[in-house]
């Protein structure tokens, strides 16, 4: 028979104004609450970025090397004493600078010298050491381009040498600072036992195969023919960026076509794999930082929040009186909060976002950044908010009209 | 006070006719309670008629029951026993939310705190009371600034209540219980942390209310506001007693 009543309502509009007045009446309490949350927005998204941008990095200095970098072996069994079970050509260059793709090509090999010393020529210092046990390589001519070496003096031996069986040799720089050779020009020589050879460049740097740099590098003819070298042990290859891969399946086949499983091939890993592993690597620590930073954020909500019904049991009455229904006063303390974590998520983001920029601008590196980083973090931030916010509003809720009157007087 | 009449006239046109019908009627209402271990009886078989438009004053000593029977009548609270028929409809068995909104629109409160809210403004506080009532943005301020007027406070809209006399407070307290057109305003001690001269201010205000046709139930214990008040019931102990004014 009785009209049913209008229920009492309240328009989201209404809702969020009152909230936000809410959250503006101690302005001074609502900055302090949310930089929990900022910090621990900040600090995600400042992680995952750097983790991202250092990764990417990672990518940029890798291809640059080790990614053009595919080197062939014979496999000397597992401690790699063993004769080798298939020998490399000695035309390994050739065969290798054939293939598309392949810059430079050269093999190597250690050269069995025995017991013999190595000195420069001889001066009677009764004080200082002057023999040296120094290790011996033989080189192919196109090895020179395929570690990328950099020579201070002279020059490095080509395929007349190597034809001819020149004793010619060229001193890494560790070598050359024992023996005290620093240049060339009055064709030094050095005698590795009683056997001479004229020194004919001094390689100060490689970027590859850096033993290079402590030996006596003779041309691959001379060692066969003075040490009876019986195969190059290691070709390097320096490939075009991105052909690595497609090298390595080649290489073996060009060197052995018979068994070329029995060459071992390094290649490159992937580069989207060490960049995963750099992530997880960075990523795994600081994300639980920034997660226990959010943990604190959120109860720094949930307390202040709490503390603001208690404040405001009067008001919290007063709004029941004129009709507000439970689950306004509720939404009002949960949009609050809710409020505080989202103010939190966008500044925190802010600032993560600007601290990636910073640190990459001050190591020169390209910012990366997933978009869906920035847009999600807000809104973790948001629900950060909203859960710290469930026991306050709750307890909001609660309270009887009659209790919060008289007790918020 | 000429903006007062005008005021006065656009509310008399949003009345219901008035007539006999009761707005409060209590039948042999009890309230009880838990205290810890003692159960205490605040309501005990209280009958009470209000017809629209009667202003009636609750007088008795502290903790004989007044302000839980303001409770009851205020919708805030629900008694143990007995039927409560509010504009005609029994009310002792609505749900919660029914209650809700209807005391959101059909009561308003005056309280002895004011219960204002601090960092609002004059204005802000008043519309308050129809947030919850389906009215429109507009009008709301609208019907704001109206009430505001009517009790005397148009040049105060934007204050803050601590800007704010006691008196002017309360007024805006007024303001904002019959902003949203009750029939019934429920007056807890609403002079009581004022100085007699405000005070005097406040009951002519209800005064002029009542002849708006508002029915107001004040409860107090000052003689001063009783005697301005139509009818006057006092409580002992939980039980409603009326003195015969002859009126």
């Amino acid at each position: 028979m009785d009209d049913p009543l209008p229920r009492s309502r309240l328009s989201v509009r209404d809702l969020v104004s009152e909230a936000t007045a809410g959250l503006f009446a101690r302005p001074g309490r609502t900055l302090l609450t949310v930089l929990g949350t900022v910090l621990g927005i900040g600090a995600l998204v400042a992680t995952l970025g750097i983790a991202k941008t250092a990764g990417n990095q990672i990518i940029g200095s890798f291809n640059e090397l080790a990614a053009t970098s595919v080197v062939v072996s014979s496999d000397r069994g597992f401690f790699g004493g063993e004769a080798p079970r298939i020998a490399i050509p000695w035309d390994a260059e050739d065969r290798l600078t054939r293939l598309n793709g392949v810059i430079a090509a050269g093999s190597m090999a250690n050269v069995s010298v025995g017991a013999d010393l190595t000195r420069s020529v001889p001066i009677n210092d009764p004080l200082g050491q002057t023999e040296f046990q120094i290790s011996m390589m033989a080189a192919s001519p196109g090895l020179y381009a395929a570690v990328r070496g950099t020579l201070s003096t002279g020059r490095w031996f080509d395929v007349g040498h190597s034809q001819r069986a020149d004793r010619v040799a060229v001193l890494g720089r560790g070598a050359a600072q024992k023996l005290n050779v620093v240049r060339v020009d009055q064709q030094p020589v050095i005698f590795v036992g009683e056997v001479s050879f004229v020194v004919i460049g001094i390689l100060v740097n490689v970027d590859r195969q850096p033993e290079l740099l402590n030996a006596v590098i003779i041309p691959e003819g001379t060692a066969q023919a003075l040490y009876d070298l019986e195969s190059p042990e290691t070709v390097q290859i320096d490939t075009e960026i991105g052909a690595a891969s497609l090298i390595a399946s080649q290489a073996a086949i060009a060197l052995a076509p018979g068994e070329p499983g029995l060459l071992r091939v390094q290649k490159p890993p992937d580069p989207e794999d060490l960049r995963r592993d750099v992530e997880e690597d960075v990523n795994a620590l600081f994300l639980i930082l920034g997660g226990v930073s959010l943990l604190v954020g959120a109860i720094g909500i949930a307390n202040v929040t709490l503390v603001s019904v208690l404040e405001r049991i009067g008001e919290i009455g007063l709004r029941r009186a004129v009709g507000a229904a439970r689950r306004h006063i509720a939404a009002q303390f949960l949009v609050e909060s809710t409020g505080m974590g989202l103010a939190g998520g966008i500044i925190g983001t802010s600032l993560g976002v600007l601290v990636v920029v910073i640190v990459s601008a001050t190591r020169t590196w390209t910012p990366v950044l997933d978009p869906w980083v920035p847009l999600a973090a807000p809104t973790l931030g948001a629900v950060t908010g909203l859960v710290a916010g469930v026991y306050p509003a709750l307890r909001a809720a609660r309270l009887e009209p009659v209790d919060a009157l008289r007790a918020g007087g | 006070m000429a903006h007062l009449k005008k005021a006065i006239w656009s509310w008399s046109a949003m009345q219901p006719a008035r007539d006999a019908s009761p707005v409060v009627e209590l039948s042999s209402v009890d309230l009880t309670y838990q205290s810890g271990e003692v159960e205490v009886r605040a309501l005990r078989d209280v009958k009470l008629r209000i017809n629209g438009g009667d202003y009636l004053s609750v007088v008795g000593p502290s903790g004989s029951g007044k302000s839980s029977l303001l409770n009851i009548l205020g919708l805030l609270d629900r008694p143990s026993g007995g039927e409560y028929r509010f504009e005609g409809r029994d009310v002792s068995d609505l749900s919660e939310g029914d209650r809700t909104a209807l005391r959101g629109q059909r009561i308003g409160f005056v309280f002895q705190e004011f219960h204002l809210l601090p960092n609002r403004t004059v204005l802000e506080n008043v519309m308050v009371a129809m947030l919850y009532n389906r009215w429109p943005r507009p009008t709301r301020e609208r019907l704001a600034r109206d009430s505001l007027e009517r009790v005397g406070l148009g040049h105060r809209m934007d204050f803050r209540p601590g800007k704010l006399s006691g008196g002017e407070r309360q007024r805006v307290a007024i303001a904002r219980a019959t902003v949203a057109r009750p029939s019934l305003l429920l007056c807890d001690e609403p002079t009581g942390n004022l100085d007699s001269a405000t005070s005097e201010a406040i009951l002519g205000l209800f005064e002029e209310l009542r002849d708006d046709g508002l029915t107001l139930i004040v409860v107090t214990h000052d003689e001063q506001v009783s005697a301005h008040a139509r009818r006057t019931v006092s409580m002992w102990d939980g039980s409603l007693s009326e003195e015969d004014r002859g009126g």
